[in-house]
């Protein structure tokens, strides 16, 4: 675990990057707390650009928009997060089962996750929130199930390489279930790719989110960065702080994500690690 | 259980394998081998004679075609995979390879504790006990550490000792002693002589060196594509061969 510290140091951009995501969580954790304003409270002063009183400016509706974009983290982490986390844990039990045990299963499970691939993964999800309306469990809960095929075939292909390793079958003859050799020795061992490719996910995620919510297909109560786009581009000449910084919000988070998830990849390739 | 028998008896087992132009090719032909208690066998063959094959049927890993495998006497190809899981600890492996063979990410603590018999109450005990039986000494200062933190024969070492954990009444040495250098093949290969002097442990020696089985076997198996095609007390087999083939294996090895 150092060492793989010391590896990730070793990435100037993947460090960066997980500073980034960690003021990210602080801010929004800590600003709430000492800052109790009302993000929605009006002031009177729409389309005011950035000034002392409002450093990034107001909305049309003369909301402050640094209140609004810091409020925004939380949508756009925790749709991120947790739909990689569903994603990766779906994909992780289905992709060990077929990789193990194989046969039929294995067959049907990867000719499901091969459809799902295929799918107009966008579209799908755009159609899924317009028929069964908005809300952020709906929003992690279709990225998670257009999601979880990219983990199950990595980790099916990095379990069926992991069971031919001779402890596995030293293992066997110690007299234990093929269940516990699943779980305790196979997947422990296949879980490096999928650590770096969750984390991909994340910024894949926050980038759906972020395009269902500039299409409307969020909810107006819920303040986010797509959605800030989404009213924001009504006044893009005339106000260009409403839709430029979001942008750069989701650009950067996404961005972060990519980086910490090539940095991780790097730092888990057992090509390198000296073993 | 009977002390009479064989610990391990192969019957006429076959296995056929699909190669990759779909063809069929035995990988084992109608082969019949038995280890008595104590006893070393070797089994004797080049790459691709199919004794590993034949190794990984006895540990009951791979299913037969035809032909049964008895361990005590009891056919496993007759048992529940509850009673299979029990029967298999009274047999054990030592693979080529022991940093394949060690679960990488398990402390030789965990390696030791996962293969010790049921009835080892003092855990730490009988681990330190296993590591310094296999010349790891003092045993203690192994624990805590991992595989990738010890030289290949002290890994090797370990695997061994993890067989021995088990109390197993037969080790199946599946080219144990190919991977090490010559002067760690010495050492283990002393150490598993020592093994059955103290524990009437019974080997079958899985090897492409006729010179290991030169060394220390009771009984030569050679094998040649899938067919045992000589067999005999070692003594018979190495110094009187009847085979070409064993001929040619002799042939190979440096006279020492």
């Amino acid at each position: 675990m150092r060492e793989l510290f010391q590896r990730l140091a070793g990435s100037p951009a993947g460090f960066i990057a997980g500073g980034f995501i960690l003021l990210l969580i602080v801010v929004t954790i800590v600003v709430p707390l000492v800052h109790s304003v009302n993000p929605m409270a009006i002031s009177g002063n729409a389309l005011f650009p950035p000034s002392a009183q409002h450093l990034l400016g107001t909305d049309e509706l003369g909301r402050d928009v640094l209140q609004l974009l810091i409020h925004g983290v939380r949508v756009s982490l925790s749709v991120g997060l947790l739909s990689a986390l569903v994603a990766s844990v779906l994909g992780v039990l289905i992709g060990a089962w077929a990789g193990y045990f194989g046969g039929r299963i294995d067959m049907f499970l990867m000719r499901v996750a091969e459809i799902f691939q295929v799918l107009p993964t966008f579209v799908l999800a755009a159609v899924i929130v317009a028929m069964l309306g908005p809300g952020t469990t709906r929003v992690i809960a279709v990225i998670a199930i257009l999601a979880w095929p990219q983990i199950a075939l990595v980790m099916r292909s990095e379990v069926y390489r992991v069971k031919q390793i001779d402890f596995v079958d030293a293992v066997r003859c110690l007299g234990y279930s093929e269940i516990y050799i699943l779980i305790r020795e196979v997947v422990p061992n296949a879980l490096r790719p999928v650590v770096a490719l969750g984390t991909l996910i994340v910024g894949q995620a926050i980038l759906i989110e972020a395009s269902l919510s500039f299409l409307g297909l969020s909810s107006p109560d819920v303040i986010s960065w797509g959605g800030m786009l989404n009213s924001g581009q009504r006044y893009l000449f005339n106000a260009w702080w409403l839709s430029v910084l979001p942008g750069i919000a989701i650009f950067l988070t996404v961005l972060a994500f990519n980086f910490i998830g090539d940095a991780l990849n790097a730092a888990l390739n057992p090509k390198d690690t000296g073993r | 259980m009977h002390n009479s028998g064989p610990i391990l008896s192969i019957q006429n087992v076959t296995k056929r394998f699909r190669n990759n132009a779909g063809d069929w090719f035995h990988a084992v032909n109608d082969v019949s081998l038995s280890v008595a208690q104590g006893e070393i066998v070797a089994l004797v063959g080049e790459s691709g004679s199919g004794k590993s094959t034949l190794g990984r049927i006895a540990l009951g890993l791979i299913r037969p075609d035809s032909g049964s495998v008895c361990l005590d006497g009891r056919d496993l190809a007759g048992l529940s995979p509850a009673e299979l899981r029990a029967a298999r600890r009274r047999m054990q492996p030592v693979f080529q390879d022991p940093t394949a063979s060690l679960n990488p990410r398990k402390t030789i603590r965990a390696l030791l504790a996962q293969a010790s018999h049921p009835d080892a109450i003092e855990l730490e005990a009988y681990a330190i006990g296993l590591l310094e039986s296999v010349g790891l000494t003092p045993g203690s200062e192994y624990l805590a550490r991992f595989p990738h933190e010890l030289s290949g024969g002290q890994r090797q070492r370990v695997a061994v000792a993890r067989a021995l954990a088990m109390q197993p009444a037969l080790i199946l040495a599946d080219e144990a002693l190919s991977g090490a250098d010559v002067s760690i093949r010495g050492q283990i290969l002393n150490l598993l002589l020592d093994i059955r002097q103290k524990r009437n442990v019974a080997y079958l020696m899985i090897t492409h060196d006729i010179s290991v089985a030169r060394a220390f076997a009771d009984r030569v198996a050679v094998m040649m594509r899938g067919r045992i095609v000589e067999h005999g007390p070692a003594g018979e087999v190495l110094t009187n061969p009847t085979h070409d083939y064993t001929r040619s294996l002799l042939a190979a090895v440096p006279e020492l």
